[in-house]
């Protein structure tokens, strides 16, 4: 059975006879990978040019068509000592990129014509509006007009269009306000300019939407840079499967290349990468990642197998399924795009601050206007007061207030290895009052490990472990871990039992306990972990039981007790066995905990957690999980999680410490209190500035520099999202 | 005040010239991994070969 690479769903054809592909490189950080890898690539005959982007990990290569095979480009990298994955370019990520490179056109232009418009403003402050006559100020103010108006027009669409798209679904948004007093702004000051004024607002409104396109910018740049991570993610995780052909040939392709009706062949060991149903083989599957449950299930021919678990005795041939029916994950998949129609709509701390601040600009405005003309003034003298108080409360610090902090907080969340899918999570995280875990995979370690390690003799463990390194068997392999175990011995293995080997004169077994006959010592070890699975050893001199657990992440104990002085309250909700949650319970000193829940279990708690007024985090990684992240108020997975779980979490932690989660909420917690500062602050500057354009004495120059002073103040304060007390430096 | 009639166009013109440099460098990538061009500056891939 020959078994061949197909990738030919990650090649784009960028010119006639040329290939191209993106993947993404493992372990790329610094100039040496670079030329290590270019140089590597091109050296290679039919390559026709490399070229690695260290900021997002990925390398794009093209090759002469035909010269050779994709996978052999893979082979190379690998050869160069960097693992490479293919991914797909998705729709979401161009268009997103896009919008970024039309911020960043706005941005430069935005910054051209401030720079221009402030050089001829500060010859006007500086004495030429009073001392050099009309003609000069005219000629100024006409050419700060020149740069001013195509400014405008261009750098201002991004808001222009929201604004028009919000007042078009009779909504309201902060674009609204930001459009009206910009355009405002320049139309008072051509008509001042006309009139022979003194003053006019065309360093204003450029300088506005100078400081407002920042603001937009870093938001966009932080979308796009999460959602590069979670292609590169998905792409080093992307399994692979072998698919059997009709002639009986075996070839391994990407999963996106598999479709339902297809045969695919499952090995021992290997993880199950799609959901269908078992033709032929017999075998033992762990499902932990979909039910949370640590005891395996036997399968045989007409038994569902679902992506995530993991086959661990026999080879399996497994039809691909083209719709759930009335399986599990039918069930969850019908929770949960329930529970995400009832998600409640959360409102942004900034839409919630431009609902409230909106009105009241536009109201003063108004009310200014009719004061002024009921105080005696011309209509015309007191419609321009109206419009400089729209031009000075027009909200720049306001539109920079949120998302600066966003930046900083989500950049110092990345450093400590959690990364945010959306952008209010950190808002959503921030006002929690109940933490909520799965167990298996969440609080424990997604790998089983050795418990009863201390009672067993060096030798036996040494045997053993050589012994286990024969077996691709999850319970061996951690065996052979706990022992260090270098060297397997030529052992035989019977499939659903356990393997064999005779060793110096002596057979040795390692397998199920029935298969060693070690049933009475089982007894024993069972008593004193009762969560945990069991693997026998026949050694040469006694019969040892090995305990086989899923252990606790190593630091879940001050997380959780961290999380507790933190006042909040903490919950365990599993799939698994209630002997086994209890264990993990007592261990991690969590009193509340309820076990053998099904995925409607979990969802049914959560809302009575809701509706009891708790704001509730869900931290889950099995796909039983998965409805329940989405009924959370926020939801965080491990990077070990199910794809789909993964796809409804609001943010990914990595690693094997549960520490990311606590600082996650600590940072969150922090910026939540710097965004309401900084409104704040942005508030007070209204304040002082408004009465001093009510009273009709505002000027350019202090327009400018109110405007400024306060963007300056609310970047800086957001700088300090950077850490929080109680996470990690 | 007439030396503004060449100092203004000047400025302006020195600042397009900015924006049109800006402009061409997003258009060429220039932008697109700023962490790696820093590294590419310093390499020394470049030089001609030594001899001997």
């Amino acid at each position: 059975m020959s078994e061949t690479q197909d990738l030919s769903i990650y090649v784009r054809h960028p010119a006639e006879g040329v290939a191209a592909m993106d993947l993404v490189v493992e372990g790329v950080h610094c100039g040496a990978c670079i030329s290590t890898i270019e140089k590597g690539l091109s050296g290679e005959r039919g390559i026709r040019g490399a070229r690695v982007n260290l900021a997002s990990k990925r390398v794009t290569v093209e090759w002469d068509e035909n010269a050779l095979a994709p996978a052999a480009i893979i082979d190379r990298l690998e050869g160069l000592g960097y693992p490479a994955y293919p991914f797909a370019t998705e729709k979401l990520d161009i268009v997103e990129a896009a919008e970024e490179q039309r911020l960043l056109r706005c941005l430069g232009v935005a910054a051209f014509g401030a720079m221009n418009v402030m050089l001829i403003s500060v010859a006007l402050w500086g004495g030429a509006a009073w001392t050099q006559g009309y003609a000069t100020r005219d000629f100024l103010h006409w050419l700060s007009a020149l740069v001013a108006l195509p400014t405008v027009a261009y750098a201002g669409r991004p808001f222009f269009d929201s604004a028009l798209k919000a007042i078009r679904q009779r909504a309201f948004n902060m674009d609204v306000p930001i459009t009206l007093g910009v355009l405002l702004a320049l139309a008072l000051s051509v008509v001042q300019t006309l009139q022979h004024e003194t003053h006019a607002y065309f360093d204003s409104a450029v300088m506005l939407l100078l400081f407002l396109l920042a603001g937009r910018y870093l938001d966009q740049r932080m979308r796009r840079k999460t959602r590069d991570v979670a292609t590169n993610l998905a792409a080093i995780r992307s399994e692979k499967a072998v698919k059997l052909l009709d002639g009986g040939e075996a070839r391994e392709v990407p999963i996106a290349a598999i479709s339902a009706g297809d045969l695919v062949l499952v090995r021992a060991g290997e993880r199950v990468a799609v959901d269908g149903i078992v033709e032929e083989g017999r075998s033992e599957v762990d499902q932990s990642l979909v039910t949370g449950e640590t005891a395996a299930v036997p399968v045989a021919a007409g038994a569902n197998v679902y992506a995530g678990t993991m086959n661990m005795t026999g080879a399996l041939r497994v039809r691909v399924r083209s719709a759930a029916t009335g399986t599990l994950l039918d069930e969850v998949n019908a929770l949960l795009e329930r529970a995400i129609e009832q998600r409640s709509s959360y409102v942004k701390l900034a839409d919630r601050a431009a609902r409230l601040y909106a009105p009241l600009v536009h109201v003063t405005a108004l009310a200014t206007f009719l004061g002024w003309i009921l105080l005696g003034l011309n209509w015309q003298h007191a419609l321009v007061i109206a419009i400089t108080v729209l031009i000075i409360t027009c909200p720049c610090a306001l539109g920079l207030a949120v998302p600066a902090v966003q930046v900083v907080a989500a950049s110092a969340m990345f450093r400590r290895g959690v990364m945010l899918n959306s952008g209010d999570a950190l808002e959503r995280l921030a006002d929690i009052d109940t933490v909520v875990f799965d167990k298996t995979g969440t609080l424990t370690l997604p790998k089983p490990s050795l418990a009863n390690k201390d009672e067993i003799a060096p030798a036996d463990l040494a045997l053993a472990g050589s012994l286990a390194l024969a077996s691709k068997h999850p319970l061996a392999k951690a065996v052979a871990v706990a022992a260090g175990a270098k060297t397997p011995l030529a052992a035989h293995e019977f499939p659903g039992q356990g393997v064999t080997v005779f060793h110096e004169g002596k057979r040795l077994k390692l397998g199920s306990v029935a298969y060693c006959k070690a049933e009475a010592e089982a007894v024993k070890v069972a008593e004193a972990w009762p969560d945990a699975s069991l693997i026998a050893f026949r050694g040469p001199e006694r019969v040892v039981v090995f305990a086989v657990r899923q252990a606790p992440r190593p630091d879940a104990l001050e997380v959780v007790a961290a999380l507790s002085r933190a006042g909040l309250a903490v919950e365990i909700l599993s799939g698994d066995r209630e002997s086994a949650v209890a264990e993990v319970a007592r261990e991690l000193s969590i009193s509340k905990f309820a076990a053998g829940l099904k995925p409607a279990d979990k969802i049914a708690r959560l809302k009575a957690l809701r509706e009891a007024g708790h704001r509730v985090l869900m931290v889950g990684d099995g796909l039983n999980d998965a409805p329940a992240l989405a009924a959370a108020n926020v939801s965080i997975s491990p990077i070990s999680a199910a794809h789909l779980t993964q796809a409804q979490a609001d943010a990914v932690f990595l690693g094997d410490p549960l520490a990311p989660v606590a600082d996650a909420i600590f940072l969150a917690r922090k910026a939540k209190s710097l965004m309401v500062e900084n409104l704040w602050l942005s508030g007070i500057y209204n304040f002082v500035a408004v009465p001093i354009a009510i009273a009709g004495l505002a000027t350019p120059l202090i327009a400018a520099l109110a405007m400024s002073g306060s963007s300056i103040l609310v970047t800086l304060n957001a700088l300090r999202a950077r850490s929080a007390k109680g996470a990690a430096r | 005040m007439n030396v503004l009639v060449y100092l203004v166009p000047m400025a302006l013109a020195l600042g397009g010239l900015g924006l049109a440099a800006f402009l061409w460098a997003m258009r060429a990538g220039q932008f697109d991994d700023l962490e790696g061009a820093g590294w590419r500056a310093i390499s020394d891939d470049d030089l001609p070969e030594k001899r001997g």
